[in-house]
């Protein structure tokens, strides 16, 4: 353990805050990372184009059949990528700071598998059915679905207040109700339908374009300073109830407000993609092992979950030749071996 | 102890072994085919090889003693792995277990094109230790050893990880997909005793280690440094404990497929009458769990009749409600 005083503070005006190079150079490389990873992933397709042309188009030049390919079809792709990618990873970074637990996440409230009840259903009941209905009608239900069941989680854990546990095991029983729905809508339809389900509720990023980048994008706008503005309770809430009580944080309004900035994060990600898996999980873990802080660090854990997803469709996209893999099958296959190395090589076990 | 609590344990127990009569007798009491209690009766002591015998005998007496057997495993296996990992969330599956099973029966379906029953049971137990054994090797390859939470998040890993690949080899392959989606929601119908017998040896050793290991975790609960000082080897405790946990996961899964909800929610309904000791909570989780899985199984026959609906389903829908009532009403047992 370091120790605090010991760490060199910034002082602007009113405001005063501890130095810490590790979190700040976890951004800053990870930034850079997601840029060119973003970068790549736009340039590479059935009609390849170079890394500068990518940037020349960006920064706003390049050739106009160049700008059509990356400002029409692949920049919204990895836009979206980034972003349900963040979103995902600061809604786990908020669950696992609340509940203290590191397996805590969005899976386990009830509100991924809310949105895949939501989702599924439309795909089982409306199989025939495809174009705009499918189109407008599963990130509508997904998100009704996530919406409601984790409402639901935090309705029903609501007795006198918040309390980590009890909210941590009512969100398990209502995970669990949400899921086998989902395995029963499963089986109820014909093998296509079950087929699109499977590849909804593996998260994919096929065919995203702008209609999707904008509402995870808005969301992401408002709900990450809001955040970041309560930052300072998620450090104080990794203490016991009592202590946080003593450091004066009012207990109830500061879980409250995280929680639901938490479900709304999840929930508009996992309607724009699909519950994209283990990135809620595994990012905020991979975060604070990097940055060696002691609870998920917000910003890095965005960056880490938004490099995890572009650097996953990247490979979906490309590594299986003409066929492309759903993006949630490889941030497992890419995200856990390295949380793997990161628990083998971790010296000090950092605690939720 | 006090011994209004030790009388209020052994009339708990009482109670969990009579719902647990009731229930089995329910089990095979009921089903889509009506048959009557004398029919019953007849068919499990006089067989004359009417139809009645015959359903009674091999659909609904082989289908309640391996829920029965399946029940306590989840149950107790629950109980275990929430105190080897402290941790509220750890279901028994997060061992790597359940997804390392059904990588394996995936992968048989679809590099071997095997689509019976009774050859997923030993693809599913290889799956399931080979899964747990990574998962136990890379949980405590750390300098502290297997610590609640390397073992936890070591597990959540090996899980995804193995779920990813089930999910791509499910959609590559339509037909590994059209198997997979009905072994996925963990049944109890259709697998006659032999199913029950391959596995058996698996789960009574399971138990045996379980409730050997009850002391063990006991002490674990008050911390390792705590457990050390009072003697515990705390390595050893460990490896017995995923070990039992292994052999009544993997030989449930490998049964009956993923069942899910089980074995995280029993240890939790169990804790609440027994409080924190587990040489009570063992015991009380395998009857609780065991009961739970039979009465799920019932419901599901009849909710949907002629058709049933999965037992994990039932479980999950039925269970939970009542399981979120408990959890409100009950001052908790922290882990």
């Amino acid at each position: 353990m370091s120790v605090v005083g010991a760490r060199r503070g910034v002082r602007i005006g009113p405001f005063s805050w501890p130095v810490r190079w590790r979190p700040l150079l976890l951004v800053v490389v990870g930034s850079a990372l997601l840029v060119l990873v973003m970068a790549v992933n736009i340039g590479l397709g059935d009609f390849p184009i170079t890394l500068g042309q990518v940037f020349d188009v960006l920064l706003g030049g390049g050739e106009t059949r160049h700008q059509f390919i990356v400002l029409d079809l692949r920049l919204p792709r990895s836009l979206t990528a980034v972003f349900v990618g963040a979103a995902l990873a600061l809604a786990g970074a908020i669950f696992q700071s609340i509940a203290r637990n590191p397996l805590a996440s969005p899976d386990i409230l009830g509100v991924t598998w809310g949105a895949s009840v939501g989702a599924v259903s439309v795909i089982t009941f409306t199989g025939a059915l495809t174009g705009s209905v499918a189109e407008v009608g599963i990130p509508l239900a997904a998100l009704g679905g996530g919406f409601f069941f984790g409402l639901l989680v935090y309705v029903l854990a609501w007795r006198k207040g918040i309390e980590g546990f009890r909210m941590v095991l009512v969100g398990v029983g209502i995970a669990a109700i949400a899921g086998n729905l989902t395995t029963y809508l499963l089986t109820v339809g014909d093998v296509t339908d079950a087929g699109r389900a499977m590849v909804w509720i593996t998260g994919s990023l096929n065919g995203r374009g702008w209609e999707h980048v904008v509402p995870v994008g808005i969301a992401l706008a408002v709900l990450m300073p809001a955040a970041f503005v309560c930052a300072h309770l998620l450090g104080a809430l990794q203490f016991g109830d009592d202590t946080v009580r003593g450091l004066g944080v009012r207990l109830n309004g500061a879980r409250s407000v995280l929680l639901l900035i938490g479900i709304a994060l999840a929930s508009v990600a996992t309607a724009a993609s699909g519950p994209i898996a283990f990135v809620a999980l595994a990012a905020p873990q991979v975060a604070v092992r990097l940055a060696a802080t002691a609870t998920p660090p917000l910003l890095g854990s965005a960056v880490v979950g938004g490099l995890l997803v572009v650097g996953s469709d990247l490979i979906a996209r490309t590594a299986f030749g003409g066929f492309e893999m759903p993006v949630g099958v490889v941030t497992a296959v890419l995200g856990a071996p390295y949380l793997m190395y990161l628990l083998i090589r971790g010296r000090r076990e950092a605690r939720v | 102890m006090a011994p209004r609590q030790r009388r209020r344990r052994l009339v708990g127990l009482a109670l969990l072994v009579l719902g647990l009569a009731v229930a089995t007798i329910a089990s095979i009491a009921i089903g889509s085919k009506e048959i009557a209690f004398d029919g019953v009766w007849h068919a499990l002591t006089s067989p004359t090889g009417l139809e009645d015998d015959v359903v009674i005998r091999e659909l609904r007496v082989p289908r309640t003693l391996l829920g029965i057997a399946v029940g306590i495993a989840l149950g107790v296996g629950g109980a275990l792995m929430q105190g080897h990992t402290r941790n509220p969330l750890a279901d028994p599956g997060i061992l790597g277990v359940t997804h390392g099973a059904a990588f394996a029966v995936v992968l048989a379906i679809f590099t071997l094109g095997i689509t019976s029953l009774n050859a997923y049971v030993w693809f599913a137990f290889l799956g399931a230790f080979v899964a747990s054994g990574v998962v136990f090797l890379l949980g405590s390859s750390g300098r502290a050893g297997p610590t609640p939470v390397t073992l936890a998040l070591a597990g959540a890993a090996v899980s995804a990880l193995m779920h990813g690949l089930v999910s791509a080899l499910v959609l590559v392959d339509r037909q590994s997909l059209d198997a997979f989606r009905f072994w996925q929601v963990g049944a109890v119908a259709g697998r006659g005793l032999d199913v029950l017998f391959q596995v058996l040896p698996f789960l009574g050793l399971g138990l045996l280690l379980a409730l050997a290991n009850a002391p063990g975790v006991n002490a674990l609960a008050l911390g390792e440094d705590v457990a050390r000082s009072l003697g515990q080897r705390i390595v050893q405790t460990r490896i017995i404990g995923i070990t039992a946990i292994t052999l009544l996961i993997g030989g449930a899964v490998a049964a009956c497929g993923p069942i899910g909800f089980l074995g995280l929610v029993v240890p939790h309904a169990a804790r609440a009458i027994t409080g924190p000791d587990y040489r009570w909570l063992i015991p009380y989780s395998g009857l609780l769990g065991a009961a739970l899985l039979l009465v799920a199984d019932v419901l599901g026959r009849i909710v949907a009749r002629p058709a049933e609906l999965e037992v994990g389903i039932m479980m999950a829908v039925f269970g939970a409600p009542f399981f979120i009532v408990l959890v409100r009403r009950k001052k908790l047992v922290k882990l």
